[in-house]
């Protein structure tokens, strides 16, 4: 319930971040989460709305006003159960997801949305702290085997659910270590990866087993995890970039912002890379101006990049979005990350004509203005302008997933290349092969991955069983 | 006398009809004799929801002086009450009328002899009245068997008589039912009369029981109006007016009687009824029953225990004693036959059947509350507004019901005459002639006994009987009070007893959500009462629902509507009683038993766990006089759903079985409910258990008592007690409260306890019941969603019109919450199911307003994008996966093939019909209401002001552009609204609700249509109440009351108690404006049909059925969610019984409640609505995000809220509101369209183009089915189906057009003018339409002071003086009726006995009920005492009276009134403005005075005042009220007050003030508002 009038007493509180000349130097985590006495005044300035819009925002459905309130009465414990009744893995969510719970909170109309996020955020760090994050052990086995192909954010969720019930998951990853993008796409100084191998420890304990380095299509085949196992989820991302075929597409210093990211992400994690890419003393240049191009930013910045310039296609978004017409729906507007506050300079309307090379080597970026009529996009004459870039990162999004998976499967595609499943059964046209996140819905957020994980878990248990007690 | 002949076709008969009854349930009407012209039961039309009430009066002579004079004088007086009856289509058809007298020996005995028949000594024959059948073989038939009936019975048949009548005037559908009229002559075979009488009771009843079994081919009534020795009624389908010409007998010079009783009949219905006219046998009743069901069961209860000592044998002969499809008041009649005819006197039990308010009076005696309380156990009350007129031809009297809600004025002639009557100036008598004038006070009897030759008063009969028998002893001995008696030891706590369940288990099991705990149990723990919620219910019903729902949540609680006030349980808790009597109830006839029964008592029916425990160990402390046992109402989990009817049968049994074996305090009990073992709903267990020990008679010998997991909130305690449960122990929820994180969940349990009282009060109270007693068995629900083969197997008698789930789905449910409860479900591990029905929640339940339907329906609207807003629709319209309402799931046939959509009528057309719903400027903002206003007003559709009055200058049409502000006031506006030339924020439609907020002549003046609010979806049956803090200066100075101090609207309006009293306010409201039609709000539940037909005899021109699901701005949350039933229903009950009674035609017909979209708009017209109402909605187009906080003031968008700051939120524009109505149109056409309508008009009532959806397959929904709401009723072509006609008011015949004409030269040159006319009670609403020409020419500034001086002598009709207007005095020689002064808004009223009355001013009555309700402004002087609730809700108006009845002041928020003698009680109740100067004579006026609001001070000398006190009026007390005083004395001359200003300065002391602790504070506040200001 919070307190009925305490959005009209309290601000919002945004979390607070470590100075940029401390953080820059590293790579750890630099958002302070809210103290107890902060988060108990944003949960106060929660209203327990009649119809809490933030709840259908928040991709899995998190109960919002309930651990609001819970904040506010200092319940903890009891929070953290809430959260988790949705949410497998709120220490992702809470640093990482963009929050559309706060476009769709009501307070947002007309004021400051509740800080729903950096709720979130305080109350699984407080869990983490006082041991309430526990493994839930399954009390009987099904004697059901199910694959889980993929570790990212949908792939862990169905594996943890499914296990919970009493099935044997295991969990099928391409890389060296568990996680997906969430491992190596998305740099520790947004999340460090302790999140991930603590929540591994606990579905280890849970009865999850996995097995890294398993490259369907390399050194495993689908028939052969077909044979092994009752069912078999696919939550193999979207990993296949949209690439940029300009002149000097193959020039040394052009490459996709996660053959840069990836190696980072390795080194702090204790890797030797000894052909990292690094931004030290270039000019570098991000094409794309969504998270990932955020992430390169902040990454070049930590290398000791020269300069750093990000492009994006489309027009700049307004400051303020017009909420009469959008909200509680995620609007388009004006953001500014945390990665943009540690240096760079940007430019919206902006198209690449051109990667000049020396010697093979990338030394500037020809561009031009656009401009956008009906949906059309038309090159503005007497625009044209060349940068100098010594490194040119491409962020443009994913396009599909990697369809040698699908393939191997046989799994039917739909017109992106997708697999082809539903949001109720997740059933792809493959007897027992199911598929949840990126892989079936495209490039999204984590949040989202988690969502579909989750109900995958119901379905799978669901044509395992006959019925399931799982939410979806 | 063919008696041999005809005997065996009877018996043939008999046996037929038999075979014949299984399949017919419903009573005479029905069983065996037919007639065309009454409806039997079809669609949702039930014959058993009719309702009357009536105008009654009766002439008696004290000394028994037989006269024709009193008979005439009877008819006389008949014909005065004309105007309190109705009428139906056709204007000579009336409702009934009859007269009830002493039999005319010298009369019949003339009679007899002309037809050779003999008659004995006058008291040793009878005469019996019967209605016959027209035909021949059929009369023959019945009379044979009348006459093997006497001769059985031992009596002497002495023959029959013709009735000669002359029907050639009465109208043609009374003519077609005409009986044919015949008197039976019977004589006695013993001397004793009384037991002549008895014989004669059961004689007639005998009669009755063999009729009703034969099967008759004709078509003509049977009914025995009257069989006595000492009385004989003639009555019948007539006009009161007629009753005299039909019957010739009554012109007989030698028909002689002292007593005349008459009554004139005002039914919901056109039906001709020849036998439901009164007077009955020994009563005529204006009012209604509202507990009868429950008194009918007990009564049938008690069938098997009852023994009488005078009867004897023939006691079971009268069985059924009452039966089915009678009025409440033959019902009433039957008993009281019963009981006299076992050997109680008339007054006695008339006192046990409707005894006043004795346990919360503290001024009775202690004998009379003794003898009150002995009976209580005796006889529930037969509770509701009443009064009875009654007699046995010794002695006649009247009583009235506790709460006063029926007036009855009387007086008293020097020659012995005593006259009551509903109304003053029925009869004239010469004023020097009348000793005494007085009114019949509420709860008290005025009785004459004839053969005495006087006047028992109230004290002087009922001390009498008091005395009669140790009643104080006896109780004394008797009773037990459970409170008094020692707690057992042993273990309280549950946990403890049930070592093994685990609390949230157990709580799942039992179907707790999260949302029980914190919207429902917590807010009860807490404040000691139930939470408010706001914004209606858009969830799902529970029978659509695709979760298992508790049973409990399948009733409806049904609530008084137009024909029975509800009643203020709060305000008037004087009346209300929680007091319960656990176990066997005593013989009822036991008149002379020595010995009386024990009685356990228990102050309210909700034991805490102690104290069920001390039950289960009554018999160790009562000595084993009480022997209780728990039965177990759980069964093996393993025997799953299937297991459920035997586990219910084997219950019943049981406790048949323990009944008989000596127990007599039956427990049953869930608390075994563990994973192995399901418990039975207990409501299930209670009902079939209750029912089981009614038909095996064995009920009355026990007590019932419920231990259940299940109950936690008020609607479940209210069903419990419906259907059997003397009380309840809800262990679960104290162990829940136990765990619940508060201090002290002791203090939690205590105030959870008081919160359901308090809810009991309020759900007992909307129908108008005050004591618990009454309530308990008594039914008063409706079911939706359940199959009536189940519900007449288990909850027999509850109506279930659109069938659903049966004992199957009902276990299914109970299993499905057992399964989970126990299952490994991960959601509901550590948790309770998350509800969603108080506040969307994502697995909760469905609702129509999600995130998505409001986002879409807003951008659509302010973009003016159609597409997306039929995105919008889409989402509410298909229900083919989440099912939500009734209409969901109906499918729209075609006419004919699709037509172009440019054929189809056009928008702006249709949303003509548009109106936005009630709400009030004070539970929205000022810039949401004008918003509204603009935006219909722009469409041509209608908006509504609500309850709260409207500022005047809303009242202008704009030459030019402006805004809002610039309107209004920049001060008033916070958030600016532009307007254009020729937008105008008048609200079209004029509420006025009970609370009769800023309800002035210029208000209503400037209304098209005038709304009387009778109920509100959201809350039907209960008032409404505006928190302080949302009372901001405007708002105060729009409703006339103190800024910061919060309103009560009561839940009944004080001037409508009976159908009768709303039609009088419709005439009010229609003089008030006579351009505006009149409008009634109604709400559905079974039955409606009936009030809308009523409603539409009282001459609405306008009818709102509005849904149970309507929003509100607070309510309590068990209100929103169970009273009143889904608007299709309602509607379409309302549509076919205003086809049936030939009445739809001459009203518009309204429907609202949750109205979303076209397609809503098309089912609704389709079952029958003319327009369409839409609240929500376009709030939510405004920027409304369902926040459900309107009653908080938090409003976060500015639109429910008065806070300025969140009122800039505010982001409404009348463009978007004007886009979603023709959006709604829009899609209306293309529906029309699509199934080939071109016209809007051909939708309306076309339910054969209505079914239901083919193809929804869910385990509840397939028992659904739909056939009465889609029934069509079978009427001749010419029988209108929409609105085509319109009413007649009947203003032509009105004095104030003579008046009007009269003051011509005031109103067109301000000069002044005085008039000088007589008066009688015929000339009702006097003043009214004059004062209407004051407001519309001069709006609230009205005329110079005694502009208009009229002076009137006589006695005037109802509401005389209503809403007078400033610059009108009216001066009354004579007395007034109820309503004087009903609104009165600057006029003067003085009213003063004629000089040549002999009584005493403050001793004699002058004006009646409800007077100066609502007033506003203006002054009044009464030289004579008023009668119950005089100035309730007066607003700024002063008043003078010399004495008056209960409730005085209730709700009194402004003005001045001074009391020159005596007060009833429960003076100033809810009082919180103005202030009240009491003449306090005896020194006991805070006895009488509720001090729940208000402190009692001094008159201080005006000298005397501190200089800076803060004062009412801005002057010392003693200025006030000496400047009043004096003015009385220059208006009426009063004796009385001259008195006290002769001896001012002691008198001055006896002065007390009575001052509102709000109003004090608020002056306070305001006088150091001013010193800051100053400083």
């Amino acid at each position: 319930m919070g307190k009925a009038t305490g959005f009209l007493e309290y601000e919002r509180l945004a979390e607070a971040n470590l100075p940029v000349q401390n953080r820059v130097k590293n790579y750890k985590e630099f958002v302070l989460h809210l103290s107890d006495d902060q988060s108990r005044q944003q949960g106060a300035r929660c209203m327990d709305c009649g119809i809490p819009f933030c709840m259908t925002g928040c991709p899995v459905n998190n109960i919002i006003p309930d651990w609001n309130d819970l904040v506010y009465k200092q319940d903890w414990r009891a929070a953290i159960d809430v959260l988790h009744s949705t949410n497998n893995f709120p220490e992702f969510t809470g640093r990482i997801c963009p929050a559309p719970c706060e476009a769709a909170c009501t307070l947002n109309i007309n004021d400051d949305a509740v800080g729903i996020k950096s709720i979130e955020h305080a109350i699984i760090d407080k869990a983490w702290e006082n041991d309430w994050v526990t493994p839930q052990i399954s009390s009987h086995k099904t004697g059901k085997k199910v694959a889980v192909v993929g570790s990212g954010p949908a792939g862990l969720a169905t594996a943890q659910q499914l296990a919970r019930v009493g099935h044997t998951v295991v969990v099928l990853e391409k890389n060296d270590r568990i996680g997906g993008l969430l491992r190596y796409g998305i740099p520790d100084f947004k999340m460090e990866k302790t999140h991930i191998d603590r929540r591994m420890t606990q579905m280890v304990a849970e009865g999850v087993e996995f097995r890294v380095n398993q490259h369907v299509g390399q050194n495993v085949t689908g028939d052969e995890i077909l044979a092994e196992f009752d069912a078999v989820v696919l939550a193999g991302g979207a990993e296949q970039p949209r690439d940029l075929n300009v002149p000097g597409r193959n020039l040394d210093g052009v490459m996709f912002a996660m053959d840069f990211l990836t190696p980072q992400n390795k080194v702090v994690a204790g890797d030797n890379m000894p052909n990292q890419v690094l931004a030290t003393n270039k000019n570098v240049v991000v094409i794309g101006g969504g998270d990932t191009g955020s992430d390169c930013v902040g990454t070049s910045n930590r290398h000791g990049a020269l300069a750093i310039t990000q492009f994006e296609l489309m027009p700049q978004p307004p400051e303020k979005e017009n909420k009469e017409l959008v909200w509680p729906n995620w609007p388009l507007k004006m953001r500014t990350s945390s990665s943009h506050e540690e240096g760079a300079s940007r430019d919206w309307s902006i198209t690449t004509k051109e990667f000049v090379g020396e010697d093979g080597k990338l030394v500037a970026l020809k561009g031009t203005k656009v401009e956008w009529k009906d949906g059309k996009m038309l090159e503005v004459p007497g625009t044209e302008f060349v940068i100098k870039a010594d490194l040119v990162l491409l962020a443009m999004g994913f396009v599909s997933p990697v369809q040698k998976l699908l393939e191997a499967f046989g799994v039917e595609k739909d017109h992106r290349g997708n697999a082809k499943a539903n949001t109720e059964s997740y059933a792809t046209s493959s007897a027992k092969v199911f598929a949840a996140g990126d892989i079936r819905r495209g490039q999204s957020l984590v949040v989202w991955a988690i969502r579909e994980g989750r109900q995958a878990a119901r379905a799978v248990d669901e044509f395992l069983m006959g019925a399931s007690t799982l939410p979806r | 006398m063919a008696s041999e002949l005809s005997n065996p076709i009877a018996q043939v008969n008999i046996q037929a009809a038999l075979e014949n009854s299984a399949s017919n349930q419903f009573g005479i009407s029905d069983l065996g004799i037919a007639n065309p012209s009454k409806p039997n039961k079809q669609g949702l039309y039930n014959p058993s929801n009719e309702h009357d009430a009536c105008g009654v009066g009766f002439v008696a002579h004290i000394k028994g002086k037989k006269s024709h004079d009193i008979v005439q004088k009877g008819l006389q007086l008949l014909t005065n009450l004309t105007h309190r009856g109705a009428t139906g289509y056709d204007p000579k058809l009336g409702d009934g009328a009859g007269l009830l007298m002493q039999m005319p020996d010298a009369f019949m005995r003339k009679e007899a002899a002309n037809l050779n028949i003999q008659l004995p000594v006058a008291g040793e024959y009878a005469v019996g009245n019967v209605f016959l059948p027209q035909a021949d073989n059929s009369r023959e038939l019945v009379e044979s068997l009348i006459e093997d009936i006497i001769h059985e019975e031992g009596q002497t048949l002495l023959g029959w008589r013709k009735v000669p009548v002359n029907n050639s005037n009465i109208a043609q559908a009374a003519r077609d039912t005409e009986p044919n009229m015949r008197q039976v002559f019977i004589a006695s075979t013993n001397k004793d009369q009384d037991a002549f009488e008895r014989k004669l009771f059961v004689i007639r009843k005998r009669i009755e029981h063999a009729v009703a079994k034969l099967i008759l081919k004709d078509n003509a009534a049977f009914y025995i109006p009257s069989l006595s020795s000492r009385t004989i009624v003639y009555k019948g389908m007539l006009l009161a007016n007629e009753v005299g010409v039909y019957y010739l007998d009554l012109n007989d010079e030698t028909v002689v009687s002292a007593l005349a009783l008459v009554h004139q009949r005002f039914s919901t219905n056109t039906f001709p009824a020849w036998d439901l006219a009164h007077p009955f046998r020994m009563i005529a009743h204006n009012g209604e029953i509202n507990t009868v069901q429950g008194n009918v069961n007990w009564m049938a209860a008690r069938h098997a225990t009852m023994r009488s000592a005078l009867l004897g044998e023939d006691l079971e002969k009268l069985w059924p004693l009452i039966v089915d499809g009678q009025s409440d008041s033959a019902c009433f009649d039957n008993c009281l036959e019963l009981l006299v005819a076992g050997g109680f006197s008339l007054p006695h039990a008339m006192m046990m059947l409707i005894p006043e308010a004795w346990s919360g009076n503290s001024l009775m005696d202690e004998e009379r509350r003794a003898f009150y309380e002995y009976h209580a156990a005796l006889m529930e009350p037969w509770d509701g507004p009443a009064a009875v007129a009654f007699t046995d031809g010794r002695m006649i009297g009247a009583t009235l019901d506790r709460n006063g809600l029926r007036p009855a004025r009387y007086l008293v002639t020097d020659d012995d005459l005593v006259m009551m009557a509903s109304e003053m100036g029925v009869l004239n008598f010469p004023q020097e002639k009348i000793v005494k004038k007085w009114r019949l006070e509420p709860g008290k009897m005025l009785l004459i006994d004839m053969e005495q030759g006087r006047i028992i008063d109230d004290a002087e009969v009922k001390k009498a009987l008091a005395v009669a028998k140790p009643y104080k002893q006896w109780i004394e001995k008797t009773r037990y009070f459970l409170s008094d008696m020692p707690k057992v030891g042993g273990v309280i706590e549950i946990a403890a007893s049930m070592p093994q369940v685990d609390l949230l288990d157990i709580q799942q099991a039992f179907g707790y959500t999260q949302e029980d705990i914190k919207f429902v149990m917590l807010p009860m723990v807490q404040n000691g009462e139930e939470a408010s919620g706001s914004m209606g219910n858009d969830a799902a019903l529970p029978v659509l629902s695709v979760k298992p729902k508790l049973i409990y949540n399948y009733f409806k609680q049904l609530f008084a509507q137009v024909t029975n006030p509800p009643i203020d349980p709060i305000r008037e808790e004087l009346v209300m009683s929680l007091v319960t009597f656990i176990g066997p109830k005593p013989n009822l006839l036991g008149v002379d038993e020595t010995e009386p029964a024990l009685r356990l008592e228990a102050s309210q029916p909700v034991l805490m766990l102690d104290e069920l425990e001390q039950l289960k160990a009554i018999a160790l402390l009562t000595q084993n006089q009480y022997k209780s046992l728990v039965l177990d109402i759980t069964y093996a989990a393993s025997l799953g759903k299937a297991g459920m009817a035997t586990a219910v049968a084997s219950i019943a049994h049981a406790a048949q079985k323990a009944v008989q074996d000596g127990f007599n305090i039956i427990i049953l009990s869930d608390r075994n409910a563990s994973e192995s073992r399901l418990a039975i709903p207990a409501l299930l267990a209670c009902s079939a258990t209750h029912l089981h020990l009614v038909k095996t008679g064995l009920r009355t010998s026990t007590g019932l008592v419920v231990d259940t997991g299940s109950a936690r909130e008020v609607h479940h305690f209210a069903l419990l007690a419906g259907y059997g449960a003397e009380a309840v122990c809800p262990w679960l929820a104290f162990e829940t409260i136990s765990h619940l994180s508060i201090k002290d969940s002791k203090e939690g349990a205590k105030k959870f306890v008081k919160a359901i009282g308090k809810g009991l009060y309020k759900v007992m109270s909307k129908m108008g019941i005050s004591t618990y007693q009454s309530y308990c068995g008594a039914h008063i629900f409706e079911a939706v969603g359940l199959n009536s083969a189940f519900v007449e197997k288990y909850f027999t008698g509850t109506t279930t019109n659109i069938e659903g789930i049966s004992l199957d789905q009902v276990a299914e449910e109970a299993v499905r919450m057992h399964t989970t409860a126990f299952g490994e479900d991960p959601v509901l591990a550590n948790s309770l199911e998350a509800g969603g029905e108080y506040a969307f929640r994502i697995r909760g339940e469905e609702h129509m307003w999600t995130p998505d339907s409001i986002a879409k329906l807003q951008h659509a609207t302010r973009t003016n994008q159609y597409d997306t807003y039929k995105e919008y629709a889409k989402l509410i319209n298909d229900q083919s996966r989440r099912h939500m309402t009734l209409r969901g799931l109906f499918e729209i046939k075609s006419v004919g093939n699709a037509i172009p959509l440019d054929s189809v009528e056009s928008a702006k057309e249709i949303v003509k019909r548009f109106a936005t719903g009630a709400m009030s400027l004070g539970s929205i903002s000022t810039e949401a209401h004008a918003t509204l206003a603009i935006a219909m007003n722009r469409i041509g559709g209608k908006s509504n002001t609500g309850e709260g009055g409207e500022d005047a200058k809303r009242f202008i049409t704009l030459s030019s552009d402006s805004s809002m502000a610039k309107v209004i006031g920049e001060d008033v506006i916070v958030k600016d609204i532009p307007l254009k030339s020729g937008d105008s924020m008048r609200s079209k439609i004029k509420q006025v609700a009970s609370g009769r907020f800023g309800v002035t002549a210029e208000y209503l003046a400037s209304a098209d249509q005038i709304q009387i609010k009778m109920a509100q979806g959201a809350k039907p049956g209960e008032g409404g109440q505006l928190p302080g803090h949302k009372v901001s200066e405007y708002i105060a100075k729009l409703r006339f009351s103190v800024p910061g101090v919060g309103l009560i609207s009561p839940p009944p309006h004080h001037d409508i108690y009976s159908i009768e009293d709303l039609a009088q306010l419709i005439h009010d409201l229609k003089n008030a404006n006579p351009k505006a039609s009149i409008s009634v709000k109604l709400v559905s539940e079974s039955g409606v049909g009936t009030v809308a037909a009523g409603v539409a005899k009282a001459k609405s021109d306008h009818i709102v059925i509005a849904g149970h699901d309507g929003g509100t701005g607070a309510s309590p949350i068990s209100s929103v969610k169970h009273a009143g039933t889904p608007w299709e229903l309602g509607l379409s009950e309302t549509q076919q019984t205003l086809v049936l009674n030939q009445l739809r035609g001459r009203v518009v017909v309204q429907v609202d409640g949750q109205i979303k979209t076209g397609r809503d708009v098309v089912v609704g017209a389709l079952l029958g609505a003319d327009e369409f109402g839409f609240a929500t909605a376009p709030l939510v187009v405004e920027g409304c995000i369902m926040m459900r906080k309107c009653h908080l003031n938090t409003c976060p968008v500015g639109v429910a809220t008065q806070d300025p700051e969140l009122r800039k939120r505010f982001t409404g524009q009348p463009e978007h509101v004007v886009n979603y109505f023709f959006f709604v149109a829009e899609e209306v056409r293309e529906l029309m369209a699509s199934i080939g309508v071109a016209k809007f008009d051909d939708l309306i009532g076309r339910v054969d183009l209505l079914d239901m959806q083919a193809g929804i397959d869910h385990w509840k929904i397939s028992g659904l089915d739909f056939s009465k709401i889609f029934h069509l009723p079978e009427m001749p072509a010419h029988v209108s189906r929409k609105n085509n006609d319109v009413q007649d008011h009947g203003l032509a015949h009105a004095m104030d057009n003579k008046l009007i004409a009269l003051a011509q030269s005031a109103l067109e040159q301000g000069q002044k003018v005085v008039i000088d006319l007589p008066i009688s009670n015929t000339n009702r609403t006097v003043g009214t339409m004059l004062s209407n020409q004051v407001a519309t020419r001069f709006g609230s500034v009205g005329l110079p002071n005694d502009s208009i001086c009229i002076n009137f002598t006589g006695t005037s009709g109802q509401s005389f003086a209503a809403f007078l207007a400033q610059g009108i005095s009216f001066t009354l020689t004579g007395e007034g009726n109820d309503y004087v002064g009903k609104g009165l808004c600057g006029g003067r009223i003085v009213i003063m006995p004629p000089s040549n009355f002999r009584g005493l001013s403050h001793e004699n009555i002058i004006v009646g009920n409800t007077v100066m309700y609502g007033a506003t402004t203006g002054e009044s002087y009464f030289s004579g005492v008023a009668g119950e609730r005089f100035c309730v809700r007066n607003s700024g108006a002063s008043a003078v009276v010399e004495g008056v009845g209960n409730h005085g002041c209730e709700y009194m928020t402004g003005g001045t009134v001074v009391v020159l003698g005596l007060t009833g009680q429960n003076f100033a109740a809810g009082m919180s403005g103005g202030v009240a100067y009491i003449y306090d004579e005896d020194g006991l006026f805070s006895k009488r005075c509720n001090m729940g609001m208000v402190s009692l001070e001094s008159v201080e000398q005006s000298d005397m005042v501190a200089k800076n006190t803060v004062q009412h009026l801005n002057q010392p007390d003693e200025v006030t009220l000496l400047a009043l005083i004096n003015n009385h004395v220059k208006y009426t001359s009063s004796e009385r007050a001259k008195a006290l200003l002769a001896d001012w300065n002691n008198m001055r002391l006896k002065f007390v003030k009575v001052m509102p602790n709000e109003y004090k504070r608020a002056l306070i506040e305001l006088a150091e508002d001013k010193v800051l200001v100053a400083a």
